[in-house]
């Protein structure tokens, strides 16, 4: 979704539609009452804990788990049994586990899921999906003298095959070295920008905050969904971290007197954290109230909560997470 | 979305790519008819010049029993690996993921196993004819071999019932475990129809073309039967989270109560928590 990472414009084709879904196993509850959409060419993040059911909702929208109780809709067809063959016809799955066969080299993996995606010049699809993830010059050698960073490659250039307008991702860079998931960042970006869906179940919430336009955390049920630095603003309160090169004398009277600070709190034993609603237009005015108190500033920022700070918030408040 | 042999091809060329590299595969494969040839050849060419031809016929008949032991026996221990095996190695979510149809992957998965198990039967059963006409001092012996029901019996037989062994194999493989569970299992559930053949061979009643065919058709009838149960049993949600998943009354994603922590409305969208 090009200049557009975040908000979900209205009337903007859906890749996926899941209205109130539920999936138990007996008396177990894998996942329940998830609803969320997805918009065509958006990189969806999906996080959790361990257990929460990602995995499980990844196999029921690929079709291989049927839903106990709700619908969806997969690129545009309706999640029924009946459509299973034409849904994974337009989708690609890649499990954490690539899954690759050992005896077999790269090239006879690929062909024979080239074929079973029926596809026209298969050779020229390989070509291209190898070369997508650099692993031309490893085409002939069997996958089980593979490293698993390797594996991973061949695993997401099995993913390219068919062409997907909608593409599983678990934990695609577990496994690879800084440059391999670079690569896989850049084959990423790639497909955002011919459109094609990506939902990618991450740990690594660096790679959904730097990846992905939107995010949902799931524990069972869905807790949020939103764009990253929406999710931070209503989890936190916004702030300013002020340093000064020696302790303030009466910071009482300094952050008291400035209009738009609600609160503060020292932090160290020359740093302050100010509690404010714009911190933009805040920061001039403290600056001035510092400077006109006397004291040498070092630094005066805004504090920045990243998605692991969120995550973390989340889960730090959620019992049922933190029982597992 | 039809029936495509492009992708029943695609399992099978896959399915005999994986054996022509395993050579723990091809040894077990070749092993077995290899004993059960060096018997039949040994008591053949023990038959002197001299022996009665009801002996002959007797000795005949327990050679073809012998023959037909490995395509019962191969096929068994193969295809009771072909679908739990893939899970143990974790092959086979990827496969499930694309728009393979069940009968497309379990026929390509069949073929697989049945065309190695053909080839060795006939190459084998070739091998004691020649040797038989070649070699054997009794006359009885070759003339004996060459019978049109026998003939017929071992090359009808031998495919219909290394296919009931695959679909046995393979039904089982579909349920089972864990891989040596299959295959012990495949293989005591594969014998049942070389009872038959025994009775043939220990001359409870002599085949004759009728009696063969006959046998043939009730082979064929149960092979297309075992078919349909066990494309019947082919539940992509058993194989991928497992029989003890479903069933297990907690764990895992938990049946815990499960509060609504915080509820973030998405920006410009419905999403709902």
């Amino acid at each position: 979704m090009p200049g557009a990472r975040g908000a979900q414009p209205s009337g903007q084709v859906l890749a996926l539609e899941v209205d109130h879904l539920t999936k138990r196993f007996h008396h177990r509850t894998a996942f329940e009452d998830v609803s969320f959409s997805v918009a065509q060419g958006e990189v969806f993040g999906f996080l959790g804990p361990n257990g929460a059911g990602k995995t499980t909702t990844v196999r029921t929208l690929g079709t291989l788990i049927a839903p106990t109780s709700g619908s969806a809709s997969v690129a545009g067809i309706p999640l029924t049994p009946e459509n299973g063959p034409e849904i994974r016809q337009r989708i690609a799955i890649m499990p954490e586990n690539p899954g690759l066969y050992r005896r077999l080299t790269v090239t006879e993996n690929l062909q024979l899921f080239a074929k079973l995606y029926q596809q026209r010049n298969a050779a020229v699809r390989i070509g291209e999906a190898l070369e997508a993830v650099n692993l031309t010059a490893r085409a002939q050698d069997l996958c089980g003298g593979l490293s698993k960073g390797l594996l991973q490659r061949v695993g997401l250039a099995r993913a390219l095959l068919n062409d997907p307008t909608v593409m599983f991702l678990d934990e695609p860079t577990s496994g690879l070295d800084p440059v391999a998931t670079r690569e896989v960042y850049d084959l990423i970006n790639g497909l955002r920008r011919r459109g094609v869906t990506v939902f990618l179940t991450t740990h690594r919430l660096e790679e959904a905050e730097r990846l992905c336009d939107r995010v949902a955390i799931l524990n069972t049920k869905l807790r949020l969904v939103g764009r990253p630095d929406e999710l931070r603003e209503q989890l936190f309160t916004r702030s300013l971290v002020v340093e000064t090169l020696t302790p303030l004398a009466a910071p009482d009277e300094v952050f008291n007197s400035t209009d738009g600070v609600d609160s503060w709190q020292p932090q160290g034993s020359s740093t302050y954290v100010l509690d404010v609603a714009d911190p933009r237009n805040i920061a001039p005015q403290v600056t001035r109230a510092l400077v006109a108190a006397g004291a040498d500033v070092v630094s005066i920022s805004e504090s920045r909560h990243s998605l692991e700070d969120v995550y973390l918030q989340l889960i730090d408040d959620d019992p049922e997470a933190s029982k597992r | 979305m039809k029936f495509s042999y492009l992708r029943l091809g695609a399992v099978l060329q896959k399915e005999l790519r994986e054996y022509r590299r395993s050579p723990f595969i091809v040894g077990t494969m070749a092993v077995l008819p290899l004993v059960f040839l060096v018997e039949p050849i040994i008591i053949i060419f023990r038959l002197g010049a001299s022996v009665s031809p009801a002996v002959v016929d007797r000795s005949v008949s327990a050679t073809f029993l012998l023959l037909l032991i490995s395509p019962v026996l191969i096929p068994a221990v193969l295809s009771a690996y072909s679908v739990v095996g893939e899970r143990e190695q974790g092959t086979l979510e990827p496969l499930l993921t694309t728009p393979v149809r069940r009968e497309e992957l379990l026929l390509g998965k069949a073929l697989g196993v049945v065309v190695p198990t053909i080839a060795i039967a006939y190459v084998v059963f070739a091998i004691v004819e020649l040797s038989a006409h070649l070699f054997a001092s009794n006359p009885e012996v070759a003339v004996a071999l060459s019978q049109g029901p026998h003939v017929l019996a071992e090359l009808l037989f031998a495919p219909l019932l290394a296919g009931w062994s695959i679909w046995v194999g393979i039904g089982i493989s579909t349920r089972a475990s864990e891989v040596r569970v299959a295959q012990q299992l495949g293989t005591l559930a594969s014998l049942p129809p070389l009872a038959v053949v025994a009775l043939v061979s220990f001359n409870v009643f002599t085949p004759s073309f009728g009696t063969s065919l006959a046998f043939a058709l009730g082979l064929l009838v149960a092979d297309i039967v075992m078919w349909r149960i066990v494309a019947a049993m082919f539940d992509r949600e058993r194989l991928i989270v497992g029989a003890s998943a479903q069933r297990e009354p907690s764990g895992g994603g938990g049946n815990r109560p499960t509060g609504v922590v915080r509820r973030i409305p998405r920006a410009g969208g419905s999403d709902h928590a």
